[in-house]
């Protein structure tokens, strides 16, 4: 096995160029389970610790630029105001020792169905940003990342570099079922994201699917039948839910049953709204 | 492959390392430093949790070669001579340690708690320490022992 230590972006890329078949590692959270359990021999690591760029983050032009291995304990104690949503995820992966190496980009890379950050970011309308020595730059909408399992658009000569994601103009939320406080691989879990400039409401759905999805339909039907000066109609909140419940495609696991996470995703669905409008109504009351 | 790196204050030099091999895999078995556990090697229970470059992770769960240049504490590193660091002492005193093979791991993620917080709360405790399993006691009797190392470092202060 080869250990491949570039210390810039471009050395990074030219790696990657030269040897597809590496695997990138930046907290190991996961690719160090697989060598450890000996699911995975890959022929090289290309150990992306010593880019130091891939470890900050940028606000400019009401833009934030968030480099792919920034760890979750960093987004939650210094993103959680502009990037709300993620933060909340973060908040739930693993454990301390885990948020403290885990990074988004590591999420994006394994591209799970149950990865956390998944749902905010789709909520929120991320764009991903990737990079290869002979493509060049490719900017990724989130939703147009995950292709299935353990899937995505991520080329094999191609490396993360970093999301963007515009800082909430509205609340949001996110929320996930599991069956301890910490620790958990979710079962299922929601992300809600006004956007009240706009008149609109981002979902993402997490672990309820093939890959990490939004609810268009429910999206769209918000966006036509949504009164954003008005109390939340129970009816409303109802249709929501069902609307975002039949846009899973679950499957029944060790974690849970299919019918247990359509109901879930649900009920998910109605409670994150739920929070967002509360809040929403209280800033425009104030 | 050869990784060199500073191992509580002192530079270390492991030979042979195999590329795939975990820094808890050097520590224990190349550098003769078994005090970090090997109890799950997939991050689950945090009895192999060390200090790399101040921040507490899974030694289980960072390639070796990761820590080339990099500063290590494990929980050795933790007592000055035969002084116990307080949480050590603390842990002792409150039997918080049974078979105590979760302890080092428990040991290092409360020190760094009682570092970056003054007065922890228990809910501060429990968020803390929800990455490090325990079989034998329980948690009380670890919770005992965190608030008492967290009183005496702020009686200190
Ligand atoms: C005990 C434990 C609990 C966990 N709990 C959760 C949880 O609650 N929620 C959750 O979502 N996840 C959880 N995970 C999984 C894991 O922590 C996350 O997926 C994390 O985000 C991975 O980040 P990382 O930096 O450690 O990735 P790594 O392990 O370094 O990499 C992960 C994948 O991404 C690829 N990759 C990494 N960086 C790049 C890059 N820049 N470009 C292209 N590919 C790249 C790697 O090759 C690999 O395939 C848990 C893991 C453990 C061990
Ligand atoms: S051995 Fe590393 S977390 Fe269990
Ligand atoms: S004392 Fe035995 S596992 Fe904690």
């Amino acid at each position: 096995m080869d250990f491949l230590r570039p210390t810039t972006w471009e050395e990074a890329l030219a790696a990657k160029a030269d040897q597809p078949e590496a695997v990138p590692i930046q907290g190991g959270t996961d690719v160090m389970v697989e060598i450890n359990f000996d699911v995975r021999r890959p022929v090289a690591l290309l150990d992306l610790g010593n880019v130091a760029e891939l470890r900050t983050w940028t606000l400019a032009d009401g833009v934030c630029r968030v480099g792919a291995a920034v760890p979750y304990t960093r987004i939650i104690d210094e993103l959680g105001e502009a990037l709300p949503g993620l933060a909340q995820a973060s908040r739930t992966v693993g454990s301390p020792q885990i948020r403290n190496r885990g990074s988004v980009g590591g999420n994006l890379g394994a591209a799970s169905p149950a990865g956390d950050s998944h749902p905010p970011l789709l909520a929120a309308g991320a764009v991903v940003e990737v990079a290869s020595r002979d493509g060049g730059v490719r900017m990724i909408p989130a939703g147009e990342f995950y292709l299935g399992v353990k899937r995505s658009a991520l080329r094999p000569d191609e490396l993360i570099r970093a999301f963007h994601l515009r800082p909430a103009t509205g609340p949001q939320y996110f929320s996930k079922v599991g069956t301890r406080n910490a620790m958990v691989i979710a079962v299922c879990s929601f992300a809600v994201a006004l956007h009240p400039g706009e008149r609109r409401v981002g979902t993402g759905l997490g672990s309820a699917a093939p890959t990490p999805r939004r609810a268009v339909e429910a999206e769209e039907f918000l966006g036509r039948e949504l009164d954003w000066d008005s109390r939340l109609d129970p009816a409303l909140l109802g249709r929501f839910g069902e609307l975002c419940a039949a846009a899973a495609a679950p499957i029944d696991d060790v974690r849970g049953t299919a019918a247990y996470r359509r109901h879930a995703i649900a009920v998910l669905a109605r409670r994150t709204l739920t929070w967002a409008w509360n809040d929403h109504r209280g800033r425009r009351a104030a | 492959m050869r990784v060199t790196f500073t191992v509580n204050g002192r530079e270390q030099v492991a030979d042979d390392v195999w590329e795939g091999e975990s820094l808890l895999y050097v520590l224990r078995e190349r550098l003769g430093l078994p005090g970090s556990k090997n109890a799950c090697e997939q991050g689950e229970c945090g009895s192999c949790t060390v200090y790399l470059d101040g921040t507490p992770v899974c030694a289980c769960l960072v390639a070796a070669g990761q820590a080339e240049g990099r500063r290590v504490r494990t929980v050795e590193g933790l007592a000055e001579g035969d002084r116990l660091d307080p949480v050590q002492e603390a842990f002792a005193e409150c039997g918080a340690v049974q078979c105590g093979f979760c302890t080092p791991g428990l040991v290092v993620q409360a020190h760094d708690l009682i570092e970056r917080v003054g007065k922890p709360s228990d809910a501060d405790i429990r968020e803390a320490l929800a990455g490090n399993l325990c079989r034998c006691t329980g948690y009380e009797k670890i919770l005992d022992a965190v608030r008492l190392a967290a009183a005496r470092k702020a009686a200190a202060r």
